[in-house]
């Protein structure tokens, strides 16, 4: 056998044992992804092969965590593809600002940058107050670091560019303090979101929301964890919500994707019908 | 004993548009191999490239999209800010995970997973770019028993690429992009089965 072979065995087997004692279930991420994930925590580790790793693994909670913490960790960046969040502000937010509050669910927020993202963006709309926005990941460490709202301040020239180009009203500049090496995100835009924890594989839904944002978060997971989370989204959003997913995702071929229209196609806007 | 291969992974970067045009046009539209590429490009580029490429090529070229099942031949470009994966079972997969060897999508990557999946039943192609991406990548694939093919340095717009991986690993060829289509021609002499680009075309 040879030794990749041998490493795919190790995988599978320490994924089952990581889901059989600590619940958390990554059989269902897509392979090759995951492995690059998992071979990369290894390189960082004490330890040689997954089988060495796996007796401290399953018995000693911290070295999990340690685990968890390199293999979820999405990256993100302020105004991720600015034709996006244009299109949000231009077709979305009128719809939006017709209801007295709306409710919106980041699934997948990583470090948070996108959902201040969009928080910038209805606070220019004149939605400040009229919005709660619930910032969700598996990730309790990104989480923490989403809530501080802390960026290196050697990122702001580039996410500058990007709020530029989605259709930005103020100076972004205005949105943050820069000390030494770090750039603070105001505390105004923090007001209207909440940070917590949530696991798409095995978590419930949430209700009546008018908006829900999942981007490059799906691509990991095999298609049945896919459906899963689709269909969530689908019981947790109102008719006439929004469904916005990642460039490259689409409703295409899905069981849910019969009750959406598109809104803005490339763009991966999907809007629930009201029937 | 003649070998067999599953697919051809290729990796190119500065004066990629000409090379890829130059390369891809010279294969005919029953090439059995599928061909999967990373391209260096901006992040916000659109899918203009894999339409060009389409139309200049007898080849059905295409960006790829996530779960894609990789076909005889097709061409699949990887899409702008993302990996291009190679999954067990002939599928694609994409990833938003952060630069490799300064690039997204990255040639390493894809190489890596391709290597993986395809083992010795592997081509990989490293052309023209002014960086050293694919070098591991194509250092992997020949670890893992597969074919590599370099441009030759002296012919690619950028050097440093082939160079690069010239030096990481031992590659099998040094070619001109004029002589690589019939060198892979030469390797796969197989015709597909059913040509994909032409059907439903001119409804």
């Amino acid at each position: 056998m040879k030794h990749g072979e041998v490493e795919d065995v190790e995988i599978r087997l320490l994924l089952e044992g990581v889901q059989r004692i600590y619940g958390y279930d990554f059989r269902d991420y897509a392979d090759a992804s995951i492995k690059r994930r998992l071979t990369h925590w290894l390189a960082e580790s004490e330890f040689d092969t997954f089988s060495q790793a796996q007796s401290l693994l399953l018995r000693d909670r911290s070295v999990f965590e340690s685990l968890l913490r390199g293999i979820t960790v999405n990256v993100t960046e302020m105004f991720r593809d600015p034709a996006f969040f244009r299109a949000v502000r231009e077709q979305v937010v009128p719809f939006l600002k017709t209801y007295p509050f709306v409710k919106i669910w980041h699934a997948g927020c990583a470090t948070g940058e996108e959902a201040y993202s969009m928080a910038i963006l209805l606070n220019e709309e004149g939605m400040a107050g009229r919005y709660r926005m619930y910032a969700t990941d598996i990730n309790e460490t990104v989480l923490q670091k989403a809530g501080e709202g802390v960026i290196p301040i050697t990122e702001m020239q580039r996410f500058t560019r990007n709020y530029q180009k989605a259709g930005g009203t103020a100076s972004f500049a205005d949105y943050y303090t820069a000390r030494y090496d770090r750039a603070m995100l105001s505390t105004a835009l923090k007001k209207d979101i909440v940070f917590a924890p949530h696991n798409l594989a095995v978590d419930g839904e949430f209700g009546e929301m008018n908006m829900v944002l999942c981007r490059n978060v799906m691509i990991y997971f095999k298609p049945d964890l896919k459906e899963r989370c689709l269909s969530l989204f689908d019981s947790s959003l109102l008719p006439g919500g929004f469904l916005c997913l990642g460039l490259k995702e689409t409703l295409e071929k899905k069981k849910i994707g019969e009750r959406y229209e598109e809104l803005a196609p490339t763009l991966r806007i999907y809007r629930k019908r009201y029937d | 004993m003649t070998r067999s291969f599953r697919a051809v992974v290729i990796g190119v970067s500065t004066g990629g548009v000409n090379a890829l045009q130059k390369l891809l046009g010279q294969l005919p539209a029953d090439f059995r191999l599928p061909i999967l590429i990373v391209q260096h490009i901006g992040p916000e580029a659109g899918s203009g490239l894999a339409k060009l490429l389409d139309e200049r090529c007898a080849l059905r070229v295409k960006e790829a999209d996530e779960q894609d099942e990789i076909l005889s031949g097709t061409v699949y470009l990887a899409p702008p800010n993302y990996h291009l994966l190679v999954e067990r079972g002939g599928f694609l997969s994409l990833s938003a995970d952060p630069h490799v060897s300064f690039a997204r999508p990255s040639v390493d990557v894809l190489f890596e997973s391709a290597a993986e999946v395809f083992g010795p039943e592997l081509v990989g192609i490293v052309l023209t770019g002014a960086n050293f991406d694919g070098s591991r990548g194509l250092r992997i694939i020949k670890q893992k028993g597969g074919v590599a093919i370099v441009q030759d340095p002296e012919d690619a717009e950028a050097r440093q690429m082939p160079q690069s991986a010239m030096a990481a690993t031992d590659v099998d060829y040094v070619v001109a992009l004029d002589s690589m289509a019939a060198l892979l021609r030469k390797l796969a002499p197989e015709r597909a089965v059913m040509p994909h680009k032409g059907r439903g075309r001119d409804d």
